[in-house]
């Protein structure tokens, strides 16, 4: 029984890691992309019109991350390169995603394919209690687990990590320094809707293995809170999403228990949490420096 | 680190390190560099000098290739170069030390140093070698610490460090001095001294005259983007190369500086902080304690410190932006306001002019005759039934405009299109306009050229003839020697007692400021000019 919990605990954090991984590495280089969510459901909706043309989850999902990807590059067109506002820029693709997920889903309405397969080891997966929690889940999750220890390895111990790092804390100064602000932007850019995408492929492809318009469900915003949450650190994402998701689950035992709370207050509790961690970390920034990337969302024109 | 200190001997080389030979720099209609042209030499520190926009900042940034020249070529040893980056300069052997420093607050001290270095480095190797070079010259950095948490003479150590992992050849320093203390000062220029002995070439920006005679054997003078003269600076006086600078005689300041206190003839006592202590409103502001002071009207008080000691907070205390703990902390000519707001201060003839004139003092995007709306509000307001008097209001602003000799484009041009110099001008302009009882100024020519504060200066002193208690909050010892009639220094949140200006010398002052002595903490300061005097003799 604690396992079953866990598995939907960790499933249903898995669309929200990937998401927030991408942003987090987007916001570390001080762009906020608010457009998580329109990326997610095109991810959602493309990667599921591919799979179901081409019978590949596989491809599905590589078309999920394209199309974040995609609408991302319009972003980062926008705002890297235009220095176009970002908040305004990051609605409106939340806006245009949503419209274009229904274009690009209308013929795939209804429609059903297997869920994404899950890992069996012989032996590995049977064993009681841990065995389908550690060795049989799908591929996204690993990939999820995977890209946290990757994105955590990168920012802080590569060379490329460190300049994405000072070009979100200060662009005048790694300018002067001759590093390419708008590059290393542009790019981080392009990794959160890529991610965005793959989040959204994985609701369509293995969490529930169909098309809905707008099936999203506000996941995005959640991913977005949650790299807020997570005060700009991998580790804490997923231990955040792993929170986030719990309490979905655990909102749905208990409206199914009916312990007597609406379960309109327990789904709120996520957000009460987001709210709480904001609180925490503002008090905490009197510390000291900057929990958040100190240049987010200030946009950057080079003299030249 | 044989490397850092052995492939930049002296040549024989006839030929200039580096040249720039007919560099033109145009952004639209503007041209910022107008066939400039400069040879440096290895083992030379060659001063560039020039008001603000005679176009220094951006020679430098095309030598360091963040900016490319219209027209014009740079060459290394004789032989034309290229340099498209700030990486390309560098490994040709051009360092520069930032005047605003170009450091991340948020990352450690070798994580800002490893972001240049061209293969990433394992932590420990990269420590060592910051420790190394550390040693060698004298410049002690902590690699794990964040930037943040450092003053502003261990950040140019970052720079200068950073600068010298890379053996440079040319060294490029910009203002160097202009946040540090005397005695850091001192230092710095050891080092100067001990690279050019290495076979370096240094270009050394600075308007601190004394120092480049000091340093430097060649200078080359900018003004309106073009070179109007080179020198040996040290043949030359500091008005001559002043006056170079700006192309006419400076106007110097023309009054005597206001007399000091316990002169018979000053006023009465106007402004009194009476053991002022707030605890420090953020971990990085500096609490105050025990401050007292007073002055009385006609005369200059002058506060010298270097930035983060507590002036902020000296500011916002007597402006009303922070209120004090007890009313009677700070008196208005006799009145307690200790627990009063700007507005009130105002209503009882006192004016303010923040340090920062870019969104404290003005706001940028609003016009000049709308910011004067602003200030007016307490004191006479601008505006009727709620609607703005425009017609009122403008002719304000261009008297204050004509008064001060504030250029812009255009009749009634936004703040924020305002040079430094000019907008300054308009904001200590807007403030004595009033004729306020007592005027408090934080940095009244910070950043300014030599012109503007000229007369900036001058309004000041004007303003204490005509029976009005000043208080001059600065950092450039020399604007407190002219105008101020005696001098206190703030250290730590510790106010000094006030020295008669003639009775004290910079070295004292300088010593104060480095906080190396401090009997004078929370002493009263109205005991007249004799007792204070012993203590800017003390070592």
């Amino acid at each position: 029984m604690i396992q079953m919990v866990l598995v939907t605990v960790l499933t249903a954090a898995t669309p929200l890691i990937i998401a927030a991984l991408g942003e987090l590495v987007t916001e570390r280089a001080g762009v906020l992309n608010l457009g998580v969510e329109g990326m997610m459901v095109c991810g959602a909706a493309l990667g599921f019109a591919v799979a179901v043309e081409t019978g590949s989850t596989l491809l599905g999902a590589l078309a999920g991350a394209g199309a974040g990807l995609g609408l991302a590059a319009v972003f980062g067109l926008l705002t890297v390169g235009l220095a176009a506002n970002q908040v305004a820029s990051g609605l409106a693709l939340t806006i245009l995603g949503l419209g274009l997920s229904g274009l690009v889903g209308a013929g795939y309405v209804g429609q059903k394919r297997e869920p994404a397969p899950h890992l069996h080891v012989p032996g590995l997966s049977e064993i009681p209690g841990v065995g389908r929690l550690l060795f049989g889940q799908d591929a996204f999750v690993y990939a999820g687990l995977g890209l946290a220890v990757g994105v955590s390895w990168f920012l802080w111990r590569t060379r490329a990590g460190l300049i994405l790092r000072a070009v979100g804390d200060d662009h005048v100064a790694t300018h002067a320094l001759g590093l390419p602000v708008r590059g290393v932007r542009f790019l981080a850019v392009l990794f959160g809707g890529a991610c965005a995408g793959l989040a959204g492929s994985y609701l369509s492809l293995a969490y529930t293995p169909f098309w809905a318009p707008a099936m999203t469900a506000g996941r995005g915003w959640i991913a977005l809170a949650l790299v807020v949450f997570a005060s700009w650190r991998p580790g804490r994402v997923v231990a955040g999403a792993a929170l986030f998701g719990g309490a979905t689950v655990l909102q749905l035992h208990a409206q199914a228990a009916s312990i007597g709370l609406p379960g309109q207050l327990l789904s709120a509790l996520p957000y009460v949490a987001t709210i709480l961690a904001l609180v925490l970390l503002s008090l905490g920034r009197r510390q000291g420096g900057s929990s958040a990337p100190a240049a987010l969302g200030r946009d950057f024109t080079p003299h030249r | 680190m044989a490397g850092v200190t052995g492939s930049a001997k002296p040549t024989d080389d006839p030929r200039p390190l580096f040249g720039a030979y007919g560099i033109v720099k145009r952004f639209g209609t503007f041209t910022a560099n107008d066939h400039i042209d400069l040879e440096i030499r290895a083992g030379e520190i060659h001063a560039l000098l020039g008001e603000n926009g005679a176009g220094k900042s951006t020679l430098m940034k095309i030598l360091y290739g963040l900016l490319e020249p219209t027209e014009g070529v740079v060459t290394h040893r004789g032989a034309v170069v290229r340099l498209r980056s700030p990486e390309a300069a560098r490994r040709l052997g051009i360092g520069m030390v930032f005047q605003h420093f170009s450091l991340c607050e948020n990352l450690t001290v070798a994580e800002n140093i490893a972001l240049v270095m061209e293969r990433s480095l394992r932590r420990g190797v990269l420590a060592e070698r910051i420790a190394a070079l550390g040693e060698t010259y004298g410049l002690k950095l902590e690699p794990d610490r964040p930037v943040w948490s450092l003053s502003a003479g261990e950040r140019q150590r970052i720079e200068i460090v950073r600068c010298l992992l890379q053996n440079p050849q040319l060294v490029i320093l910009d203002e160097p001095t202009s946040v540090l203390t005397p005695g850091e000062a001192e230092l710095l220029f050891t080092v100067l001294e001990r690279l050019r002995g290495e076979g370096r070439a240094l270009l050394y920006i600075s308007h601190r005259l004394d120092e480049v005679r000091r340093l430097c054997v060649r200078a080359t003078i900018l003004r309106g983007g073009r070179v109007v003269g080179a020198c040996d600076p040290r043949s030359e006086t500091a008005a001559s190369l002043a006056a170079l600078m700006v192309g006419a005689q400076v106007r110097a300041v023309a009054a005597r500086p206001a007399a000091p206190r316990g002169d018979e003839r000053l006023g009465q006592e106007r402004l009194r902080l009476d053991r002022l202590s707030l605890p420090a409103p953020g971990l990085h502001a500096t609490a105050l304690s025990d401050v007292t002071l007073g002055i009385r009207g006609g005369e200059i008080l002058g506060i010298a410190g270097i930035a983060g000691n507590g002036q902020a907070e000296l500011f916002a205390a007597l402006s009303g932006e922070i209120s004090a703990p007890e009313a009677g902390a700070v008196r208005i000519d006799g009145t307690a306001v200790g627990h009063l707001g700007i507005n009130a201060r105002r209503r009882l003839g006192a004016a303010f002019v923040p340090e920062e004139r870019n969104g404290h003092a003005a706001a940028p995007g609003l016009s000049l005759s709308e910011n004067v709306v602003l200030t007016r509000r307490a004191t006479a307001p601008l505006a009727r039934f709620g609607l703005v008097r425009r017609a009122a209001a403008r002719a304000l602003a261009t008297r204050i405009v004509d008064a001060f000799d504030v250029r812009g484009a255009g009749p009634d041009p936004a703040a924020g299109t305002l040079s430094g110099g000019n907008l300054q001008k308009f904001v200590v302009g807007r403030e004595i306009q009033a004729e306020p009882g007592i005027l408090v100024v934080d940095q009244p020519t910070w950043g300014v050229d030599a012109a503007a504060a000229a007369r900036i200066r001058q309004a000041l002193i004007d303003l204490a003839a005509r029976g009005s208690a000043v208080l001059v909050i600065s950092q450039d010892l020399d604007e407190l020697f002219e105008i101020a009639g005696s001098i206190a220094v703030l250290h730590a949140g510790h106010l000094s007692a006030a020295m008669p200006r003639a009775e004290t010398t910079r070295e004292a002052v300088g010593l104060l400021m480095g906080g190396s002595s401090g009997p004078s903490i929370g002493r009263d300061m109205s005991v007249g000019p004799s007792a204070p005097a012993e203590i800017a003799h003390a070592p």
